[in-house]
């Protein structure tokens, strides 16, 4: 049954906003399309000269450890300012990074597969407030999240905590078992000094990343969570830590705290990162986590506030496929409440600033110019303000200045671009059954292309989504 | 000049108060209260309050700190001395001179109500002015500014300002204010503005949002002695200016500059807002932390800094201002493994400016002993924040004292305010 209303809803809240064409495609079948979209691979992204995290951070790692010797070394010290700082190197890093995002957002057939993706890169985020991870953050999605997005949660959430862009954000590839080799040696070497446990990490896997903050926890299990983790670190990071393939992830059994573990009630007997991994596998299976997950999915792709039957439709989903993502993808489309509003979100900028893109058919090399736009608009990519990833409500978005920046952006936009674009015919296309009699009435009597641009691109509806 | 331009768009559009208001606002401005500026800074991330403020005098302090610990005052590097027990950070001179000039309470051993260590729900926490996370939607300044009398000496009503990217939860609810983001995209001109206000009038989000950016906006300009910015002069110099700016990088070079410009520009109006509320990040030192010297001394500079400029740019203002300094929990009290420290409870809280009456210490200080720790790890929490909160509101913005009680904080009936810490 062609529903255009479910049409405008399929490629503007689940999809990036509608490339011209493609309302009229989905509107045949609107959950057919997206459930179309599961089928088919992992959504990879590849484009030349992107590297490796591991390449790019042991190129790091060696650029700082001769950055140091050639200071200590007086008699070298003029080479310490020859050699690159680790910010020179990781500036175009992540330039080149956010370009392939952007360029692949804008020009991706399967935008809510592309979507999905940025949910779980936020949920999961790095932010490179950090600098030690600003040449880190996109390779760390396309390692950690791409991978999995349509896989098991359970893999996501283990490849999200080892890889090393994560274990350098929340501190862990120094944290040490109080008791471990490590530290007994150091307390040998040294009796004032004390080698112990970081917890950010466990906390925040905990809180942020599978149980919520009322998962039900305790101090003591986030201080056995750290202990537990210990020793989950990164090959080659220092002169006395080497070993390993540089700048991978590596399980360093010497700083790791020894014995069993108890988390959650359950004991944890395992050896070395099996005790980890056994873990987190099972705060991936726990109800706290199908709960917090189905609240996060609803109030991305439902509403602010989503309703309790609609979570729990989908945490019931998450269960009883032990975390299959795309079942709960499935549950998700099916829902009645996803179709019941349009334009139910404010657009974050970051979502403003790709639906525009695609809307209008930039030309992909228009990347590098949109990467500025998302700082100016208040969300540069990457770079959340904490391990919480962005906010995903009206409220966190919708400030009166955010809001006349954002109708700035877009008036730059139309003067730029509205001699070559006609907003009459494109409303309609964007925005289907959901673009308002008002809108286009104002776009019939703008006094130039350029004006009808703007009014199209700060209309109400194109704000949400 | 776009900028004035746009204002009398304003006037004309009806969406300022216009020109009754802006002649007879002298009348007002004379008031009292109406007169006393406050300023609310949340450092998010957990300051640690045992570095900021160290209690160089406590037996346990220095085996607790080991390498991190702070020398006494008077040795090199060592704290800024407050008194037999407290001192400051080094970094901190100009809050020191503060205090030296009766213009500082420094609070320790302090902690809003609550009690568990989640950054996300301690800030929600310290802004909703409730006894829970969630508790409620909106915060504790939006509801008490809410509860006074209308001013009408104040363009718009707006007796709060929030500036950075958002509006925080503790300006968010039914009171107007005003809201302010650093660095602008060229002004759009007054016949597309008009159109687009038109389009939103019947969306009530969008209408309401966009009028108190463009009052707000009006407002800064007339304040501000100065651009911020200088705008671009043409379309072409407007795209360029997309592709180049960034904006984070510009942020990380003087995090406090732009910021601290415009709180001074808004609050020095005369029919501006006289509240502002901005935020600082970077406290959650984990790991290398850093002593005398090092990241968190760096941060600390910066912030001590930023102060140091926000009295220069008041004015006379700032004898008229109380400046709350506060943070979500502090952090533990030992050094953990990777020479920083882990979340914790208690922490330190600084009230400063020229209405405050300072040069003291206020603390029943609990100790550093194992014992005496909160949880065995933290610096147990001695004083409720939200006495603190309340003093101000009540002696220095005249709120009334049923409000606070009632819907300024809620579930707060034991939390007494705290009286004689702003000059009357």
């Amino acid at each position: 049954m062609h529903d255009p209303v479910l049409a405008a809803i399929a490629t503007n809240r689940f999809g990036l906003g509608a490339r011209p064409g493609e309302l009229a495609r989905a509107g045949e079948d609107p959950r057919g399309a997206l459930k179309a979209q599961l089928a088919g691979g992992a959504p990879l992204l590849q484009a030349a000269g992107l590297r490796s995290s591991a390449d790019i951070l042991s190129q790091a790692l060696t650029l700082r450890r001769e950055r140091r010797a050639a200071r200590t070394d007086a008699a070298a010290n003029a080479d310490a300012a020859a050699l690159m700082k680790v910010g020179q190197l990781y500036k175009p890093i992540y330039a080149d990074e956010t370009d392939a995002r952007i360029r692949a957002a804008i020009a991706t057939e399967r935008p809510f597969i592309e979507r999905l993706t940025h949910f779980w890169a936020n949920h999961f985020a790095v932010s490179v407030d950090k600098a030690t991870v600003l040449g880190l953050a996109g390779s760390f999605e396309r390692e950690a999240i791409r991978p999995h997005v349509l896989g098991n949660f359970s893999d996501l959430l283990l490849a999200a905590t080892r890889h090393p862009a994560t274990l350098l954000y929340l501190d862990n590839q120094i944290s040490v078992g109080p008791n471990s080799q490590l530290a007994q040696r150091a307390a040998r070497h040294d009796s004032a000094r004390r080698l112990g446990i970081n917890e950010n990490l466990a906390r925040e896997v905990l809180e942020l990343r599978t149980l919520g903050v009322a998962g039900g926890y305790t101090q003591a299990d986030v201080t056995s969570f750290a202990q537990i983790l210990t020793g989950w670190s990164i090959g080659a990071q220092s002169a006395r830590l080497s070993g390993g393939t540089p700048g991978a992830f590596l399980f360093r059994e010497e700083m790791h705290e020894p014995g069993a573990q108890h988390l959650l009630g359950k004991r944890y007997a395992e050896e070395g990162a099996a005790q980890g991994v056994a873990a987190l596998s099972d705060l991936a299976q726990h109800p706290a986590t199908a709960q917090f997950i189905a609240t996060k999915l609803a109030r991305h792709f439902i509403a602010d506030e989503p309703s309790q039957r609609a979570t729990q439709h989908l945490a019931r989903a998450f269960r009883n496929s032990r975390g299959d993502l795309p079942s709960v993808y499935r549950a998700l489309i099916d829902l009645k409440e996803c179709w019941a509003q349009t334009f139910a979100k404010f657009k974050t900028p970051g979502e403003y600033i790709i639906s525009s893109l695609r809307g209008l058919e930039l030309p992909e090399n228009y990347a590098d110019t949109a990467r500025g736009a998302f700082a100016l608009l208040g969300q540069r990519i990457y770079a959340p303000g904490s391990p919480a990833g962005w906010p995903d409500r009206s409220a966190d978005w919708d400030g009166g200045s955010a809001v006349l920046k954002r109708i700035e952006w877009a008036d730059a936009l139309g003067q730029k671009l509205g001699a070559h674009r006609d907003a009459m015919l494109l409303g309609p296309q964007w925005l289907g059954a959901g673009l308002s009699a008002a809108t286009n009435s104002a776009i019939a009597h703008a006094a130039s292309g350029s004006q009808a641009l703007t009014l199209l691109l700060t209309a109400p509806e194109f704000m949400r989504r | 000049m776009r900028l004035i331009k746009r204002r009398e768009f304003l006037t004309a559009a009806g969406l300022a108060t216009g020109g009754v208001l802006l002649t007879s606002r002298v009348a007002f401005a004379a008031g009292g209260a109406a007169r006393k500026r406050f300023v609310f800074i949340i450092l998010r991330g957990a300051l640690d309050g045992l570095a900021a403020v160290p209690p160089y005098a406590d037996s346990d302090y220095a085996r607790l700190r080991g390498e991190a610990a702070l020398a006494a005052p008077g040795a090199p590097n060592g704290a800024l001395k407050l008194d037999g027990l407290f001192g400051l950070h080094p970094s901190l001179a100009f809050l020191h001179e503060a205090y030296g000039a009766h213009e500082l309470v420094v609070f320790h051993a302090i902690a809003s109500p609550y009690r568990e260590r989640s950054h996300f729900d301690g800030q929600d926490v310290l802004e909703n002015g409730g006894a829970r996370a969630h508790a409620l939607q909106t915060g504790w300044i939006n509801r008490a500014l809410a509860s006074l009398p209308a001013d009408r000496s104040a363009r718009r009503g707006e007796l709060g300002v929030a500036l950075g990217q958002n509006v925080p939860l503790v300006m968010r609810g039914s009171a107007p204010v005003a809201s302010w983001t650093p660095a602008h995209l060229a002004a759009l001109d007054d016949d597309t503005l008009q159109r687009i206000t038109d389009r939103y009038s019947t969306d009530a989000l969008l209408s309401q949002r966009l009028a108190d950016a463009l009052a707000t906006e009006s407002l800064a300009a007339a304040a501000a002695p100065e651009p911020m910015m200088a705008p671009p002069t043409d379309r072409a110099a407007a795209s360029q200016l997309l592709a180049q700016r960034d904006a984070g990088y510009q942020r990380r070079s003087a995090p406090y500059k732009e910021i601290i410009h415009a709180t001074a520009g808004f609050l020095k109006s005369d029919d501006g807002p006289r509240v502002a509320v901005f935020d600082a990040s970077g406290w959650d030192t984990h790991a290398n932390e850093g002593g005398a010297e090092g990241q968190l001394s760096a941060r600390l500079a910066a912030l001590d800094s930023g102060l140091r400029t926000l009295k220069e740019e008041l004015g006379p203002v700032w004898r008229d201002t109380v400046i709350m300094v506060v943070t979500e929990f502090g952090r533990t009290a030992a050094i953990n493994g990777t020479r920083g420290t882990d979340h914790g409870t208690a922490a330190a809280a600084f009230l400063l400016g020229g209405a405050v009456d300072g040069g003291r210490v206020v603390a029943d200080w609990p100790g550093l002993s194992s014992r005496a720790l909160y949880q065995g790890r933290d610096l147990a929490p001695t004083l409720d924040l939200h006495r603190v909160m309340k003093g101000v509101l009540a002696d220095h913005l005249q709120v009334p004292s049923r409000a606070l009680a009632t819907s300024v904080f809620p579930d707060s009936a034991s939390a007494k305010p705290m009286q004689g810490i702003v000059r009357a």
